[in-house]
Parts: structure tokens; sequence; C-alpha cells
């Protein structure tokens, strides 16, 4: 071409995805290195499987806000349908399958089953609108979930399974166990998340992702984003596509639920709850939507940000919302992006002409 | 300039070319109308287009010619008439479905998928010839591998038409006017049409890159032998590539014709310029 070279876009998303891989690899290497030699505190070790779990959240978030070009606000209801199926599918395999890790990924699979059936559901009303609107129907209905697991009684006794609503009718025999408790939620649950297993979440998270958005369906997603109309004009089916992301998000974020439940002994419904959408909504935006990367370092530091904290004590929030505002701000600083961009060593072949 | 078509009407009282004539036209309209906002924006519009025919849809400024685009690929249901595409009816079919039936269009604007890479524009657009499933793709099987290599090669093999091969991996909003234009071509042509619209091919191009334009047009009518309509107000284009030309004002068809025909009828100089002041 005779005028300036224009960016060749395929080697730079693919030099993206091998850094994405290889920074995940690496953290956790290290991570793991410094946990194993205690040179990291025990809280900080405590942060590593919730770490992983936002991680995850925020890859799933963002093939559906980044890629899809959807604003949802009730990923964390996805989250939390992940999150009561697979530690109550835990609890029901303890004295089948004695050996932790299998049982941790049995209940994980059965979540993210759970939360695609939940996003599927969802999806058949939601999908139908656009923009704005969509986004104020998927906090409504991350908050239904709320509301629903809230008021939801799950036990199990000789007789089988026993369900339900609203005040706790199980009436299990003698020998039964009361899993999911309305208000309550679960308690008593083992915690065998571990930061191998969170860490294994996170790769699949991304070899999903990266593999959908390189495959027919991720061109139909982008298609469908960058122009809708165009989008129909060449044959793609603009339902069944939104669907598939939407689902597939809704799956990734109920394995992280389910992860994020069992690193802790007690798990509610209100853990899940608006704010904890934002809050995934947050790493997403602020590591730049469509950017995998971005969005789990963004969920990396948001996570420790506020631990770190502590020394101010009550200025704590105070100071992670004005640090926040100052990554918002420098994030998308115009002139700070391109000192940024001085700053990247793969950069000079693309852009220095 | 090309060799003028020999037209041949039909029992059916429609036009064709010779060449065309023994096959069904790729697009049949009848009576075909839509009132937009209490406004009949096409009426009574009635149009055979034969299988490898080039026509042009030319008229005024809000005559309604990217209206009878819009009603042909069901961006608009009809509110009258019917249309006929390959002998079938597209009634109730939406976007998708006639695109799959067989039409495929540029836009005005011009509509690309500004943030994927040309390859991958022209790629979105062979989704329905490819089959693996989500499963294939996420875990990358064999019949992944092989039919993303097959789509890629056909993807450059396509732009390569319009000389466009080395740009494959550019950012196509990134890419320069005339060349988002062709590439819109391009991307329409990936959907195996058997009618392609171009809606103002030539706007905002220069006399040299419409003459380049025209030659791509014949090029690509040769090569993949099928029915083209195309709006344009570039006079020499239509004059020059057209075989049939239809003249809408006010929604409603004026006259139909050879560019020769065209040019020297009375009414589409009047719906053009204006009547003539009696002396």
């Amino acid at each position: 071409m005779t005028m300036r070279r224009l960016i060749n876009l395929k080697r730079v998303e693919a030099r993206r995805i091998y850094l994405t891989y290889f920074i995940v690899i690496a953290a956790y290497v290290i991570c793991q290195t410094m946990s194993s030699t205690k040179f990291l505190s025990s809280s900080m070790r405590g942060m590593l499987v919730p770490i992983c779990a936002y991680m995850v959240m925020a890859i799933s978030l963002n093939l559906v806000v980044g890629i899809s070009g959807e604003l949802s606000l009730g990923h964390a209801g996805f989250m939390s349908v992940g999150a009561f199926s697979g530690v109550a599918t835990a609890i029901l395999l303890q004295k089948v399958l004695p050996f932790a890790p299998a049982r941790l990924a049995i209940a994980m699979i059965v979540a993210a089953i759970f939360a695609a059936i939940a996003g599927f559901l969802i999806g058949i009303p939601v999908l139908r609108l656009k923009g704005d609107y969509l986004a104020i129907v998927t906090l409504a209905f991350g908050e239904i979930i709320k509301s629903l697991l809230n008021n939801f009684y799950f036990g199990v006794d000789s007789g089988g399974l026993h369900f339900s609503m609203l005040t706790d009718t199980t009436r299990l025999l003698k020998g039964g166990r009361l899993i999911i408790r309305g208000p309550m939620g679960i308690s008593g649950i083992q915690k065998i998340a571990t930061f191998p297993a969170g860490f294994i979440l996170v790769m699949i998270a991304l070899m999903v992702v990266f593999n959908l958005v390189n495959s027919r369906s991720g061109r139909a997603f982008m298609a469908i984003r960058d122009d809708r109309i165009a989008a129909e004009s060449i044959g793609l089916d603009i339902t069944k596509y939104k669907m598939m992301a939407f689902v597939t998000s809704a799956a990734l974020a109920g394995a992280a639920g389910a992860l994020f439940a069992m690193n802790y002994s007690t798990i509610v419904a209100n853990k899940f709850d608006f704010n904890t959408s934002i809050l995934i909504l947050v790493f997403v935006v602020l590591g730049g939507q469509g950017n995998m990367l971005g969005g789990i370092i963004a969920a990396a530091v948001l996570t420790i940000l506020p631990e770190k904290l502590r020394q101010f004590s009550e200025y704590r929030m105070l100071l992670y919302a004005v640090v926040l505002i100052v990554m918002m701000l420098a994030t998308n600083n115009a002139e700070i992006k391109y000192f940024l961009s001085r700053l990247n060593p793969f950069r000079r072949k693309e852009e220095a002409e | 300039m090309r060799a003028k078509t020999k037209y041949v009407t039909m029992p059916s009282k429609t036009i064709l070319p010779e060449r065309d004539a023994a096959r069904e036209p790729v697009l049949e309209c009848v009576n075909l109308g839509i009132t937009l906002g209490g406004i009949k924006a096409v009426e009574d519009f009635n149009f055979t287009l034969g299988r490898t025919e080039i026509a042009g849809l030319i008229g005024p400024n809000g005559a309604g010619k990217t209206t009878v685009f819009n009603l042909l690929t069901k961006v608009y249901q009809p509110t009258t008439g019917t249309i006929l595409l390959n002998g079938k009816d597209t009634h109730g079919m939406n976007t998708m479905q006639v695109n799959k039936a067989g039409i495929a269009r540029t836009f005005q604007n011009i509509r690309l998928f500004k943030n994927l890479s040309v390859a991958d524009n022209v790629k979105a657009a062979m989704n329905n010839d490819m089959h693996y499933n989500m499963l294939s793709s996420i875990l990358r099987l064999p019949n992944y591998k092989r039919e993303e290599i097959a789509a890629h090669r056909r993807a450059l093999k396509l732009l390569s038409i319009f000389d466009m091969q080395d740009m494959a991996d550019v950012r196509a909003g990134s890419l320069p006017y005339g060349a988002q234009r062709r590439l819109e071509i391009v991307r329409a042509l990936a959907t195996n049409p058997s009618l392609l619209l171009l809606d103002e091919p030539a706007a905002g191009m220069n006399p040299s890159e419409t003459a380049d334009l025209m030659d791509n047009i014949r090029k690509i009518h040769e090569m993949f032998q099928i029915a083209i309509l195309l709006i344009e107000h570039d006079m020499s284009l239509v004059m020059n590539i057209c075989e049939g030309i239809c003249v809408l004002n006010f929604g409603h068809i004026i006259a139909k014709g050879t560019p020769d025909e065209i040019q020297s009828n009375p009414a589409v100089v009047e719906a053009y310029l204006g009547r003539k002041k009696e002396a």
C-alpha cells in the first residue's frame, strides 16, 4: 500500500491473547510460590480464590458487554445461581465422592449448567430489548434471582430431595439435612475451593472466550455489535447469537459462583446483590471493554485494594472511590493512553511509521 | 460502452433480456407498496429482473429508491403486493431469511463491521456456509480448522477481485473511503447472492474511482453471473452499465426501458429538470 501502513489487527490480537495467557500463568506461579513459602500474608492467601472467581466473572461479563455489546447489570444473579446449585451439589456428593477436587469440578459443572439454564430463560425476554432497556431489565432479573433464592428451601433426607418456597415446608425425616435455608443461605460448607482450581477455571474461561471470539460465532457477536442492520443483511441470526453469548457468559459466571461460594463456610443470597453486579461491571469498564487482560487485572486490583486500604480504617471506602475515579480518568485520557502505548515494547513495528 | 441488450416480452407481459428469457426471473415485484407514516412511499411497484440482468433504479431524491431496497430486503414489510424471489414468495420472511434466499445488499451510508478486520468482515458473511458448532470452536476440533482455513482462502479470493487481499488483516474502519465501499460489495458477494443490490455505490467517488467501480461491477457480473440492481445518481455510471433502467418519482414508476429510451423520455426529463415553461 502506498499510504501509511495500517495496523495489522490479526497480529495485534494474537499477541494480546498470548500475553494474557502468559501473564495469568506467570501470576499463578508467582502467587503459588509466594503462598507455599509463606511469603504471602494469610489475609492475602484467603483472597486468592475470590480473586480468581472475580476474574472469571470479569471475563464472562466481558463476553456480553465487550464482545456482544450489551450492557448487563444482573451478572451477580448468575453467580448466585451457580453458587447455590454448586454448593448444594457438593454437599449432596459429600458421602459418595470423598475426593474433594473431583467434587469441586462436578459442582462447578452443575453450577455452570444451572446458570446457563437461568441465562437462557432470562435471555428469552431480555434479548428482545436493546441498549439501556436491556440493562435495566437485567438489573431487575438479578434482583428477582436474589429474592427467589432468599425464599428457597432445599433439603435432603432418606426420602429424597425436598423443595419449598417462602416457608420451610420440607419436613425432613430424621437424619435429613436442610441444605438451602432461605435467607440464611447455606452454612457448614466444606471449603474445598483451592487456588489451583481457581487458576484452572480462569484458564478455561479465557480459553472458552478467546476461542469463541476467534470463530464464526465470535465474528457474528462482534458483527452484530458493530452494525445490527448490516449483520441481518448478511444473514446472521441476531437472536441466536445474542443468546449464545448470553448463555455462555451465564455458564461461566455460574462456575465462578460455585468456586467463590466454596471458599467460605457460609453463603447467603444477599451477597450477590446489585453492588456485586456493578463491581463486576467496573472490572470490565476499567479494564477496557473487550479487553480480557484488562478486566482480569482490574478484578485483582479492585479486590486487593479494599484490603490494603484497611490501615486507613474509616477512610477506606472513600479512598477506594477516589482511586477508582482516578483510574477511570487515567485509563480514558488520550494523552495518558498515548504515554502508556509508548511504553509498550511491541508497539514500534505497527505504529512507529 | 456495453453492447446493447436485446429485450423480449414474455407471455406474462414481463420484459426480460433475451439471454435470460428461458429462465425464471430472479425477482418479480407485483403491485408492491408501502405506507410510511400515512404517506404512500412506494405504490404499484411492478418490476421484473432477469437472472443475469444489470438494472438501475433512478429518480430524484426522496423518490423511494432506498425504500424499494428496504422492501426487497424486508427492512420494511410491504403493506401491499408480493415479492417473488427466484419464483418463491418472500411473504413473512425477515431480513436474514431473505438473505439466505439470495438477496445481498450494500448500504447508502456504509455499514461495515468497523472493529473487525477486513477478512473477518467477509468471513462473517460466510457464516451460513460454515457448519462447525460452538464446541468445535472452543476445543479447536479438526472441522473448525478445516472450515476456517477454507473460509479464509475464499475470503482472500473474493478480496482479490477488488485487489484488496493485502488489506485482509487491517481494521475495516481504518480503510479509506473507496476501499470501504468495495469491501461492502465483497461482503455482500460472500453470502452467495443471486441478486445483488447496490445502494449508491459511487456516492462520494471521484470520476476515476467511479470508472474503476464500473469496471469492477462488470467484472463481478461476468464472474458470478448474477443479477444486479443498483441505485445511483451518477448518470454516466447508470447509462454505461445498466441494461434496463427503472425511474421512480414520488413512489411511482414513471418510466422503464433501456438507457436510450430513458434518456429521451419526456417524463424522466421533467422529473429531473422540471416542466418546460410555456413560451
